[in-house]
């Protein structure tokens, strides 16, 4: 390592055992699969997250591919619901989690719902554009959003001409996309983006949407002034304003900082990111890469996942595979259904647990194991649970079945106090077995909607 | 499920540094609950019975429970056996609705010349009686009735100065109750810490699937829940009492990690500890439709195909069974940012909110309640007098708000500021601040001092909203 490249930004230098090596797995992708925060660990942290950013081979699809009620074969393009379960399934089984993580940030930075575009393949064309800049070129990603057909239609860039400017796409690439509200500048630049943003268009066909393209004839070649610089700008330059504006680095950095951490970025920290982001001529990498390894990171306080990670990662504790079409329907229910954010300023990471995706989060963690739930009605099952067993094994047993993830003392103790509380209530002889059974059952599933496993 | 996603939206809540800065914890979900906060006193239970009895079969699955005291259960029969508290119902139109299309002032040549293909034919629709120069959209039929029953007023050209045309900026304004991005709590969610029970999830409820921020308070707890009949925690093959076992311990390890030294932690523990408390208060509506104890079906007919119906007549039988609501907040029908092609899908979603909610008045007076209950319809932004050329509205700064209920005084809350004189972004002037309206809420509706958490509401000339 030279010393020119000596970063004001710190490395942690902590002890990087199964736990954080768990945190790194769950914010860097979604969650360990069996046996995998062990070998992380013993890699230490640099190598670790080397190995995240980039993996050996390429990506592989692992465990079992989905197989869908009544042998359905899974189409993303058509079915109803199945664009969902064709990137859940991707990201239940990615060799590549931190490529699948971030393609899940973009998705969520320049949010897009299919409730405004109305057609799967431009969302699934929209996806492999984030998964191809996943840890890519910033600039590069910006660019090309600005003219993919999903984001035309969706904040109806394919609909502004020289003749109707329409203020929304110019809108957001400021206030969303790449400034932040209140950063500098006014309802003027938003109109002169707008025209500058002038000329995309599209055909239509039999089936919908196509041919989109620039069309010269609908673009306002006219002197605009954006950031009081005065031009003949066009859509390329209304992106690289936003790139080169003061106000970008911060708005980026603080950003992507925001996916991985729960405190705000500040201070040295935030001024050498900022550094590094520019240096490195808008990349993602080399940014992610710092924050991925810096000592907040693994000290800092835990996170709420985003409930699509946490649904994902059960499956992968299990490698287990997608059996249900199901599935978009509860995530719908823990308020993450993909391909459908609530609005263009994405999910709000910072309300993702009330009532009522609470919910949500136990439908899905009953739904990650449903082909495993024990049944007490079955003499088999009954044989296997007929001798005694104690809360405390009841309890290892319920933590081995998801791999054994690392929990809290305070949730321990509840689930042997429940464990200990069931052993009462079995008082006559019919009931002993079948109620080990149903401990079973309601101990894996308590322990999959625990604090322990909602945060990382 | 969520099938009212609002269609082509632009930004709502930003994930931008203001977000952080400010609104975060305004729309951040359930508050932190701190831990050792006192039980309410009183326990009789000749209360209990009375919120039990209304829950029909659920009266014996709660009864079977023999592990967990019904603390719950009493702070909620005593709060729904006090005197009933007065509730108001927040309508908010999500997007920006377009309030030139709801009362159009269709001879006003302006209003064609800037409306070529968007302005409602000139005979159209009723003439609103509180000012000739407008007229109803008949698709808001629906509201011209409330008008003339004498239970409706309008807010023609509401708003404040300087508007901002973010969604996500304008609409926080008005939810936290002042021009401030840093307010993080809402103006209801301020009224509930003064007055509400540390104990009573319900007092501040989205019917939703996340909490209003306008309730987001930082003392008591509030609840968000979209769908009352479907909140159950059943688990294939765990029944009887390991069941219940079970959902009281979700409730403990939510109890048990409440005084973690992690923000997430304490988010999800909270989350499993107040869902659980929600779910003992919603069993009368998981039982079948069919065992639903009486007061659970409405009185009169709601419109179908949507949700937004049927969330007003779960609110209706909320009421009717004695659940201790105050603040409760709804998204209206569809999503109002109509950028392009706007007619089809306005009307559409526009005739489902002014439907639904005339037929959610006629289920409380049916009920006896209509003197219990304000509405107030409002939405962060009108849209531009201009129509863009996709045959859509951009952002605008001033646009219309209303107040339903059999209490309200009709009459013109300011006037209709008209389209000859605009602001220079080319938007609506308002004529009356939203600060004065939400004080004339608190002040008139709940008798409180607007003031005590609304510190410059005078400022702005509270009208007088009921008769």
């Amino acid at each position: 390592m030279s010393r020119r490249s000596k970063s004001p930004l710190p490395v942690y230098k902590g002890k990087f055992g199964v736990a954080q090596a768990e945190r790194l797995l769950w914010r860097a992708g979604f969650g360990p699969r069996p046996g995998e925060a062990k070998r992380l660990a013993r890699m230490g942290a640099k190598r670790a997250v080397k190995a995240l950013m980039k993996p050996r081979g390429r990506g592989r699809l692992l465990g079992p591919a989905p197989s869908l009620e009544e042998n359905q074969p899974l189409t993303p393009e058509d079915q109803w619901g199945h664009d969902h379960l064709w990137w859940f399934d991707r990201m239940a089984r990615t060799s590549n989690p931190l490529q699948e993580r971030m393609t899940l940030v973009w998705h969520d930075w320049f949010a897009t719902s299919n409730d405004g575009v109305g057609d799967q393949g431009m969302m699934l064309a929209q996806n492999k554009l984030f998964r191809r800049y996943a840890t890519g070129s910033f600039k590069g990603l910006l660019l090309n959003v600005t003219h993919d057909p999903a984001m035309l239609v969706w904040l109806s860039g394919n609909e502004n001409t020289k003749e109707s400017p329409n203020e929304n796409y110019a809108r957001e690439l400021m206030e969303l996309f790449t400034l932040g509200a209140g950063a500098r500048y006014s309802e003027a630049d938003v109109r002169e983006q707008a025209r500058a943003l002038t000329g995309w268009t599209n055909d239509w066909g039999d089936s919908g949407y196509e041919n989109f393209h620039f069309d010269r004839q609908l673009h306002d070649s006219g002197t605009k002034r954006i950031f009081r610089k005065s031009g003949n700008f066009d859509w390329q330059d209304a992106c690289m304003l936003c790139l080169k504006h003061p106000d970008h680095p911060t708005f980026f950095v603080k950003k992507l900082w925001s996916y991985f951490n729960p405190t705000p970025l500040k201070g040295k920290t935030l001024k050498g990111l900022k550094t590094l982001y520019v240096r490195s001529g808008y990349r993602t990498a080399p940014v992610l890469q710092a924050i991925l390894l810096h000592p907040t990171f693994y000290k800092g306080p835990r996170m709420v996942k985003p409930p699509i990670v946490h649904s994902a990662g059960l499956l992968r504790m299990r490698n287990a595979g997608v059996t249900t079409q199901s599935w978009s329907w509860v995530s719908e229910n823990t308020g993450q259904r993909l391909f459908f954010p609530p609005n263009v300023s994405g999910w709000d990471d910072d309300a993702w647990l009330d009532t009522g995706t609470f919910r949500g989060r136990w439908l899905a963690a009953r739904e990650a194991w449903e082909s495993d739930i024990l049944d007490p009605g079955d003499d088999a099952t009954l044989e296997r649970y007929k001798d005694p067993e104690s809360p405390g094994d009841a309890v290892k047993a319920a933590l081995a079945f998801w791999g054994n993830p690392t929990l809290s003392r305070p949730t321990i103790n509840v689930l042997n106090d429940f464990a200990q509380r069931c052993d009462s209530l079995a008082n006559s002889n019919w009931k002993k077995a079948p109620y080990r059974v149903m401990r079973q059952n309601a101990l894996r599933s308590l322990i999959a909607t625990s604090p322990d496993l909602q945060t990382c | 499920m969520n099938d009212r996603l609002t269609a082509r939206a632009c930004d709502e809540f930003t994930r931008g540094q203001l977000l952080r800065a400010a609104a975060a914890q305004a729309g951040s979900g359930l508050p932190m609950i701190e831990p050792g906060m006192p039980v309410p006193a009183g326990t009789g239970l000749s209360r209990r019975s009375f919120l039990l009895r209304s829950g029909g079969l659920a009266l014996t699955l709660y009864g079977a429970m023999n592990f967990n005291p019904l603390r719950l259960g009493e702070a909620i029969a005593e709060a729904a056996a006090g005197p009933p508290d007065p509730v108001l119902v927040s309508v908010f139109l999500d997007g920006g609705v377009d309030s030139l299309s709801v009362l159009a002032p269709v001879e006003d040549s302006t209003y064609r010349r800037l409306r070529p293909t968007l302005a409602l034919p000139a005979d159209s629709g009723a003439v609103f009686g509180d000012d000739g120069r407008l007229r109803w959209n008949p698709v808001a039929d629906a509201f011209r009735v409330l008008h003339e029953e004498g239970k409706l007023a309008v807010a023609p050209s509401v708003g404040y100065a300087d508007a901002d045309q973010s969604h996500f900026t304008s609409r926080h304004y008005w939810e936290v109750g002042d021009t401030s991005t840093r307010l993080q709590t809402g103006w209801l969610g301020r009224y509930l810490d003064v007055v509400g029970s540390p104990d009573n999830p319900l007092q501040g409820l989205s019917v939703d699937y996340s909490l209003a921020p306008s309730l987001a308070p930082t003392r008591v707890p509030v609840a968000a829940l979209a769908n009352p009949r479907s909140y159950r925690f059943g688990h294939r093959n765990v029944w009887g009492e390991v069941e219940e076992e079970m959902v009281g311990a979700l409730e403990n390890l939510g109890t048990a990690s409440a005084r973690s030294r992690d923000r997430g932690v304490r988010v999800a523990a909270d989350a499993s500890r107040q869902s659980m408390k929600l779910r003992r208060q919603l069993l009368p509506f998981a039982t079948d439709e069919d065992n639903a104890p009486p007061g659970i079906a409405p009185p009169v007919p709601y419109p179908e195909g949507d949700s937004f119906p049927e969330q007003l007549q779960f609110i209706g039988a909320m009421l009717a069974i004695g659940l201790p609501l105050r603040c409760v907040a709804v998204r209206g029908a569809g999503g109002y940012d109509t950028h392009d092609s706007q007619r089809e899908g306005f009307e559409r979603d526009l005739k489902m909110t002014a439907d639904s909610l005339l037929a959610f008045q006629r289920d409380l007076e049916a009920r006896g309640l209509a003197d219990r209950v304000l509405i107030e319809v409002w939405s962060e932004f009108g849209r531009r007098p201009e129509e863009n050329g996709s045959a859509g509205t951009d952002h605008g700064a001033a646009g219309m708000a209303m107040l339903i209920g059999s209490r309200v005084k009709r009459q013109l809350l300011g006037e209709f500021t008209g389209l000859d004189v605009l602001d220079e972004d080319e938007n609506m002037r308002p004529s009356l601040d939203y600060r004065a309206l939400h004080g004339a809420i608190l002040d008139q509706w709940f008798s409180f001092d607007a003031a005590q958490v609304m510190p410059n509401v005078r400022s702005f000339g509270i009208p007088d909203i009921l008769t």
